[in-house]
């Protein structure tokens, strides 16, 4: 019998090759098996965190990033329901892709985080800084993810900083996208509380900023 | 005895057929900058080929420029097929929403006419201004997306990836609407007085797309596109990585290649010599922060990098200036390249 790790890598590599039927053949025997919901995360979130590495690296391609968290997605929505699991303790998280309109990374961090069993809303894409206020307070958001492709929308996270302190509210801020991998120091000097070089290192921020507060 | 100078064009052409020139050729990307040197919006900026004229030609003289560059904004190529371009203050602007909805929708899109394109047409104008002024001492870079790159506005990234990994037949037919358009739209600069166009691919880069997937979609496109434009190419895969396609794009018939901050500069130029022209790799973002001294160092490290024997400009690593980098920066890059990179360099 095939142990865990073996598992992780079979299941890494069909997500590599985009291979949706094997990856679901994997996710459902491992599913059957386990009754619970860690291992399952284990096994999404390991392999999420090992391709978001390899990209770091320069060996695995953003386009396999995100095919592989659309898979992994899908088969937690399917799973989820199923086995009665309820996506629960978590912060709550909101995502917004700030003045720009092209989703990628969004999307991205979306399917990661809802792989993981995180309730994830979404605002949507080219908001004003204005509308992104409006919305968090609305819903209680205590997380907010900014996504920026663009170096000036990336500037805007300052002025949306600074409506969120004029309006009295406090939320974690955590920036991704483009403009911060290219500029190491920029998530700071606009305000926010952090910066997610990969998609996958949201996973280790949301754990720091949300108290650990995780899926039960 | 000191050398003749060498004109623009001919320091240019000297750096890429991989021959030491008088010095290093420094192509600043300076696109909406000129909205910046005129005092002007964005969107007042590039509603008129006049000030693109007025403000390159100034541009060049302030920073001692080796080329003009007519590339407006990418979406420009997305307006002709249809959709709209959103302007921001200090920044490029935004595609719209993508023209095609479904992908479905790609079997009923054609190529549209670039003589109805009013920007399309603005950037033509533009180019046949500088020519008139600058005949053949200045090269006059134009861009076009690739075909391969061009479906991320047309379409979305997403679905574009389906597209790619599910549905052949319709990237195909993308594929052909776009090459049909990239040739055309390539060639109408060159008329016009463009010397070399830049072939915008940043899906040809392992960060955006895996190299194998890339081999049999992107880079069979290039080398079709590439075919039928009659002049010279330099392909920009706009800071994504460069150094594990670097042989697969010189075979695509491209005379240069830019590469980004991201790439290691000395592993780049032992692939590339002999086969393909470099152009980078300056940091955009970093130079927003920089002083005159790092300024100076970084060019003086890429040039001792890549500058030996020709094969080399010194420019930015993603295509365009960023509106926030200063002019002193820009001054500093412009002294420090004609200090370190004057040939034989020391």
């Amino acid at each position: 019998m095939k142990g865990f790790e073996d598992l992780l890598d079979d299941f890494e590599n069909a997500l590599l090759k985009i291979d949706r039927i094997n990856a679901a053949s994997i996710f459902r025997g491992f599913t059957q098996e386990s009754k619970e919901f860690h291992p399952v995360e284990q096994l999404v979130v390991g392999s999420l965190d090992r391709i978001g590495e390899k990209w770091e690296l320069g060996t695995v391609s953003l386009a396999q990033v995100y095919m592989s968290g659309r898979i992994c997605e899908e088969l937690i929505d399917e799973y989820l329901p199923k086995a009665k699991v309820n996506r629960k303790d978590s912060p709550r998280i909101a995502i917004a892709l700030l003045i720009d309109r092209h989703a990628l990374g969004k999307k991205i961090v979306t399917s990661l985080l809802r792989a993981a069993g995180y309730e994830v809303a979404d605002f949507g894409d080219g908001l004003t800084p204005e509308r992104i206020v409006e919305k968090t307070i609305e819903s209680r958001i205590e997380i907010l993810l900014i996504s920026t492709l663009m170096y000036v929308s990336a500037l805007k996270v300052e002025e949306l900083r600074g409506q969120f302190d004029r309006e009295g509210y406090r939320v974690k801020i955590i920036v991704g996208g483009a403009p911060f991998r290219l500029d190491e120091g920029l998530w700071e000097r606009v305000g926010a509380d952090a910066g997610s070089r990969t998609a996958s290192d949201v996973f280790d921020l949301l754990e720091y900023l949300g108290d650990g507060k995780g899926v039960s | 005895m000191s050398r003749q100078p060498m004109t623009s064009m001919e320091r240019v052409m000297t750096a890429i057929t991989h021959k030491e020139p008088d010095r290093v050729p420094l192509f600043l990307l300076l696109s909406l900058y000129g909205a910046k040197e005129l005092g002007m919006t964005v969107e007042e900026y590039f509603n008129k080929a006049e000030n693109v004229v007025a403000a390159q030609r100034a541009m060049r003289e302030k920073y001692q420029n080796d080329c003009y560059y007519t590339f407006f904004y990418a979406s420009i190529e997305t307006e002709a097929f249809g959709s709209e371009s959103f302007f921001v203050e200090n920044g490029p602007p935004n595609a719209g929403v993508p023209i095609l909805d479904t992908i479905e929708d790609v079997f009923h899109l054609e190529p549209p006419e670039i003589s109805e394109s009013p920007g399309l047409k603005r950037v033509l104008r533009a180019t046949e201004m500088l020519k008139e002024r600058v005949g053949n001492e200045v090269p006059i870079i134009g861009v076009a997306m690739s075909p391969f790159s061009l479906p991320v506005m047309q379409i979305g990234f997403e679905k574009y990836l389906e597209m790619i990994y599910f549905r052949k037949e319709a990237f195909d037919r993308l594929m052909k609407v776009n090459e049909a358009f990239c040739v055309a739209w390539a060639n109408a600069q060159l008329a016009a007085g463009a010397t070399a166009i830049c072939y915008f691919d940043p899906l040809a880069s392992p960060t955006v797309i895996e190299k194998e997937v890339y081999m049999r979609t992107g880079n069979v496109v290039a080398k079709r596109t590439i075919a039928k434009i009659r002049g010279a190419t330099a392909t920009h895969l706009a800071s994504g990585l460069t150094l594990p396609v670097v042989h697969e794009i010189a075979q695509t018939g491209t005379a240069v290649l830019g590469f980004g901050s991201a790439d290691d500069p000395v592993a780049l130029k032992k692939e590339a010599e002999g086969r393909v022209c470099l152009i980078g790799n300056l940091n955009g973002l970093e130079m927003v922060h920089w002083t005159r001294e790092q300024a100076r160092q970084t060019v003086k490290t890429v040039i001792e990098q890549c500058g030996k024997g020709g094969g080399f400009i010194l420019s930015d690593g993603h295509g365009e200036v960023p509106w926030q980098v200063s002019e002193e920066t820009l001054l500093a890059v412009s002294e420090a390249v004609r200090l370190y990179g004057t040939y034989p360099l020391k």
